[in-house]
């Protein structure tokens, strides 16, 4: 605490109550009369609701009330919406199938809700929904996106024949073909990105009230954006006006994505807690967790790099499917379009690029934003057939990506991105050195020596953060504008409130904006206090995602803060008889340069309240907003470097070493961004080595537990090496870029570039489980070193 | 979860009665697959009987030539005995290698071989070192004991009181985990007696639970080192397949285990 500017490692202000149990969850909120809803969920992933019978649930004692869709609809309660429309290459709009919070005709995934309960207790609600009978015809069912576009395949939605969302195209064909035709080189791959459960510890909940009298709603609830979800619980589900509704997101224990969206669960909650006159909770278990949170990936691409006779990239070709689920969920249609295939051109300058996606509906959970978000899904294409193709034409991967990266900027890239800032080699440099590159060959033979195989991965990423300009999304097909705002409010006393629309859910906010401010000003973080989520208390935001809350949010404070400091400034040169100019703010003083006239931070606070005596014309109070619209995305990028350890008898990989240097422009804190390094890092290894969200081709989700889906620990993961160097963002006023999803952008192409160099085979897909390294290893003896 | 009754027995008597007078009980060890599993509401007791303050149940103690454990002992207990790792080393390794602290504290030897899971991993120990299960109205070999996946001998309402280890020239325990649930994908139990006989066994792997090599015991018998059982696999038909491995890698790993196992008893 006392004053901690930009750059200190200050210890975080919100974990006193994270760390003595003390946070306050959603779950946490008991309010009187409250009834407890359970719903009843498909067992089938395809199937036909012949009938509902809820008499035996209705019938026991302390059951309030039995809802499916029939009653939702004649509710008016509307459909869920996609927030982003995206056109196929022909023109026509995305093909969109109605999804209800209540099914009651077709359920499309395992674990689609048909009904809900509301009773007096949580188990009677759980037993009560064991009760209500549901008929079921089974349909035949589809898992697989390259499947489901096959003639014959079962259709999930008429309105989308062939299971075809849309077919998309980027970039410019006839230049990209051209490239092929003269290339000396071509490197072809089939790359799949397997389809992850985001798993925050906190599953999702929420607690609905209606208040009769006020005709009013109040929801508690797992939001990372809870100023959308009240927008679009109002505008499109028809459940209140904004100004009858108030979305409180309190504390959230993680999201990664997964809770920015507008679930079945909470549009129900609401709705029913009008029905039933009561208040209403839910609270998600695991298991409904793995079912229903929206997935995340689940890609397949083939992907093709044209060279020239000097190695040097010419084109680069890629057509993914993109498996979006049995349900368009409120982002998804952007994530394998604008937020991945906009990032094809990776750190490097190739002159011609085309991508086509095609989105596909299977009898599977929805997919949507998770963390990286499309990003990680490009990065693993571009940086495996960088390295692929370096290998094929025997240049060492370092040398092959130098000869090619981007080195002046701004770089537009073929792809609509254009790069504003950044040093490629120097994050190279930076993580060869530390990881001892070119003591890699010695290593690798001693590792033989002990019958282990070991290998080098890089991984050379870039990625969009800041998301993103208003006008820009908005003719890409955004519903929204990406914009931030805040709030600064100096208290007569002179203690300071941030109200800011970015929510905060692990990443920290409540310490790096009050360090902001206490740079600013010269103040204690301890004088001051951020305030979020709630839609009551802070004006319009837009929310946390994106890696935005830095480069977007804290741009919106900075520019509240110049207008504070103004004022300030202002009132101090008036009260002191000086010219505005010469004012100047140091350890929480207002001084005049020059004298020894000085005034305090909280004496002007009192001066603006008291208002006995302002300059002329001022209004009392020292109070500003600000909303701020970025100017372009941010562009993190760096180099992640891994080095591993393969066990040719059981095929298990230890990560023996990973480095990690990143370029994120300006750091607020350094301690934090760490954190955010370290959990992208492992998530990222997770997708890697471990994590796989498997269906049967019955569409049943196999690993939908702990037990079966491998969630990442401490022992799976290294001790990183982190290393930063700094570039500033031109386009905010800090200098920012975003530091959230990086680590899990980054890490997945480097451990795997590394276990396929370990095993010299570099056929390998993710998770690269034990069975398939060693598969892929056998006949791979131990090399000596090259 | 569901409703439940819950009954703290002081002795063995005790507790078989509070048993027999319920419509639908079940013993409560350290509840740490039991609880889970009503958590989930694929068990509903009417009654809990827990076993957890029976002094019979409990104890390590050295006695004529075996090692005798209570089936009230935790995990935690047998792997950090003093008994446990001067008798039986690879015991003492194995109970350290269940689960996670928390699940060690509180799960009991007595739950975890009533349980029989296929990928439990004291049912190697036991059939490999010929263990003696003593229950509560009779005494049975460890081959007897465990029937097949998730299937013992045990009665209904019988309860396990020990289980009583001869004490091996030599032995250790080898386990590959499964990534997730960190259960035996394939767990191999080396033993030697005294009178220079050999036993193999390995769980995680097989469709039946656990099972004996005899192909391995005989080259070990003949040889004791991990060179005598690299060349021996078992048929991968009876093996296990799921997500985590197919049974060809399972009959890998339970090979590249035993001779892990072998070189670990020195
Ligand atoms: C996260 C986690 C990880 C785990 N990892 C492993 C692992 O790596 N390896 C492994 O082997 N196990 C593992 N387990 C299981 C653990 O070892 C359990 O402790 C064990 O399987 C059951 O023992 P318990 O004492 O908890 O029995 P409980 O869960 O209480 O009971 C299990 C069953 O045994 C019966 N029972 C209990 N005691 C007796 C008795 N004395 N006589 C007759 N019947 C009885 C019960 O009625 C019940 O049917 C794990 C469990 C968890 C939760």
């Amino acid at each position: 605490m006392g004053v901690e500017g930009i750059g200190a490692r200050a210890l975080r202000k919100e974990d006193k109550r994270f760390i003595t149990g003390k946070g306050k969850y959603t779950d946490d909120k008991v309010l009187p009369r409250m009834t407890y809803a359970a719903f009843v969920r498909s067992p089938h992933a395809h199937a036909k609701i012949t009938n509902i019978d809820a008499s035996a649930a209705l019938e026991m004692p302390g059951v309030e009330a039995v809802l499916t869709g029939h009653e939702l609809v004649a509710d008016g309660i509307g459909n869920l919406i996609c927030g982003w429309m995206v056109h196929s290459k022909d023109g026509s709009p995305m093909n969109m199938g109605a999804w209800r919070a209540l099914e009651s005709e077709i359920v499309r995934h395992t674990g689609q809700a048909v009904a809900v309960v509301i009773a007096d207790t949580q188990e009677l609600a759980r037993d009560a929904a064991d009760a209500v009978n549901v008929d079921y015809e089974e349909l035949p069912a589809i898992v697989s996106a390259s499947a489901a576009l096959l003639d014959g395949a079962p259709q999930l939605h008429p309105e989308a024949p062939n299971n075809l969302i849309f077919d998309w195209e980027i970039g410019d064909e006839a230049s990209t073909d051209a490239a092929f035709a003269s290339a000396s080189h071509v490197t072809r791959m089939e790359i799949e990105n397997n389809r992850l459960v985001p798993n925050p510890m906190e599953p999702r909940a929420a607690v609905a009230d209606y208040d009769v009298a006020e005709e009013h709603y109040t929801l508690y609830t797992t939001s990372q954006n809870p100023h959308v979800a009240r927008l679009v619980l109002s505008a499109f589900y028809n459940v209140a006006p904004e100004h009858k509704l108030r979305v409180i997101a309190p504390d959230v224990g993680g999201g990664f994505g997964s809770k920015i969206f507008i679930y079945p669960e909470e549009i129900v909650a609401l709705w029913a807690s009008k029905r039933v006159g009561r208040p209403v909770k839910w609270v998600s278990d695991r298991t409904e967790a793995f079912l229903t949170d929206a997935h995340g990936r689940d890609h397949k691409t083939v992907a093709e790099l044209a060279l020239d006779a000097n190695n040097k990239i010419t084109g680069f070709r890629v057509k993914t499917v993109a498996n979006l689920g049995a349900y368009m969920s409120l982002f998804s249609s952007s994530v394998p379009t604008y937020l991945y295939a906009t990032l094809l051109s990776g750190q490097y300058d190739i002159p011609a690029i085309h991508a086509n996606v095609k989105a596909v509906y299977t009898n599977t959970t929805p997919v949507d934003a998770y963390r990286g978000a499309g990003r990680p899904e490009a990065t693993f294409v571009v940086e495996r057939i960088i390295e692929t193709a370096a290998r094929e034409v025997g240049m060492s991967p370092v040398d092959f990506r130098r000869q090619n990266f981007v080195r002046s900027f701004p770089h537009q890239t073929p792809v609509i991105m254009c790069y504003d800032a950044g040093d490629h080699d120097a994050t190279l440099d930076a993580a060869l050195k530390a990881i001892d590159y070119d003591g890699f060959p010695a290593r690798k033979s001693e590792a033989a020596s002990r019958g282990k195989l070991r290998g080098m991965g890089l991984s050379c990423y870039i990625e969009a953060c800041g998301i993103a300009p208003s006008a820009a999304v908005g003719s890409l097909g955004a519903g929204v504008g990406l914009w931030e705002s805040a709030e600064v409010r100096v208290n007569p006393v002179g203690t300071i409130e941030v109200l800011t629309g970015s929510h905060s859910h692990g990443q920290g906010h409540e310490t790096t904006f009050a360090q902001l401010v206490s740079e600013r000003f010269g103040v204690g973080t301890e004088t001051v206090a951020i305030v979020h989520g709630d839609t009551d208390k802070v004006q319009f935001g837009m929310g946390t995602y994106g890696s935005r809350s830095g480069a977007v949010g804290m741009s919106a404070i900075v520019k509240a803060l110049d207008k504070v400091e103004a004022k300030a400034k202002r009132i101090a040169a008036h009260l002191m008889e000086a010219s505005e100019g010469d004012i100047q703010i140091e350890g929480g003083v207002l001084k005049v340069a020059g004298t020894d006239k000085k005034l305090s931070f909280s004496e002007i606070a009192l001066a603006a309240y008291t208002a006995h005596n302002l300059p002329e014309g001022m209004e009392p109070g020292l109070k500003e907003g600000a909303f701020y619209d970025p100017t372009n995305f941010t562009f993190p990028s760096g180099t992640y470097a891994c080095e591993v350890e393969v066990d040719p008898d059981t095929g298990k990989t230890e990560i023996v070493n990973f480095v990690a240097a990143d370029d994120f422009g300006k750091i607020i804190n350094p301690m934090i961004v760490e954190g955010q390094v370290h959990g992208g890092l492992t998530q990222g290894i997770g997708q890697a080595l471990l994590e796989n969200a498997a269906y049967d081709e019955n569409g049943q989700l196999l690993s939908a537990s702990y037990m079966d889906y491998a969630m990442p620990r401490a022992d799976d993961v290294p001790s990183y090496q982190l290393l930063t160097t700094e570039t500033l963002c031109p386009g905010n006023p800090l200098g920012m870029k975003g530091c959230g999803e990086a680590g899990a952008i980054g890490s997945p192409p480097a451990v795997i570039n590394a276990i396929t160099d370990a095993i010299n085979n570099n056929d390998l897909a993710m998770p690269a489980t034990a069975e398939r390294v060693w598969r892929a290893s056998r006949g791979a003896l131990p090399q000596a070193a090259e | 979860m569901y409703e439940t009754n819950y009954h703290r027995a002081s002795s063995v008597e005790e507790a078989g009665k509070l048993f027999t007078g319920s419509e639908d009980a079940k013993y409560l060890g350290g509840g740490q697959t039991l609880i889970p599993t009503m958590k989930q509401r694929l068990a509903a007791p009417v009654d809990l009987v827990d076993l957890g303050g029976i002094d019979d149940l409990k104890g390590i103690a050295e006695d004529s030539g075996a090692l005798r454990i209570g089936a009230g002992t935790t995990h935690y207990d047998v792997a950090t005995s003093d008994v446990v790792k001067r008798l039986i080393p690879g015991l003492a390794h194995l109970a350290a290698c269940i689960g996670d602290p928390a699940v060690r504290h509180m799960g009991t030897m007595g739950g975890s071989i009533a349980n029989n899971d296929p990928a439990a991993d004291y049912p190697s120990a036991l059939v490999a070192l010929g263990a003696t299960v003593t229950t509560s109205t009779r005494e049975l070999s460890a081959e007897e004991f465990f029937t097949g996946m998730f299937e013992t001998a045990l009665e209904e309402d019988e309860i396990v009181i020990a289980v009583s280890f001869p004490v091996p020239e030599k032995s250790a325990y080898s386990k590959y985990p499964n990534p997730a649930s960190r259960y035996a994908m394939a767990g191999v139990f080396v033993a030697k007696t005294k009178d220079g006989s050999v036993r193999v066994a390995a769980t995680g792997a097989g469709q039946d639970g656990v099972f004996r090599i005899a192909a391995m015991e005989q080259a070990l018998a003949e040889t004791w080192s991990a060179d005598a059982v690299a060349g021996i696999s078992v048929d991968a038909g009876d093996l296990l397949s799921d997500i985590h491995g197919t049974a060809e890698y399972r009959a890998n790993l339970v090979t590249v285990m035993a001779k892990r196992a072998v070189a670990a008893a020195g």
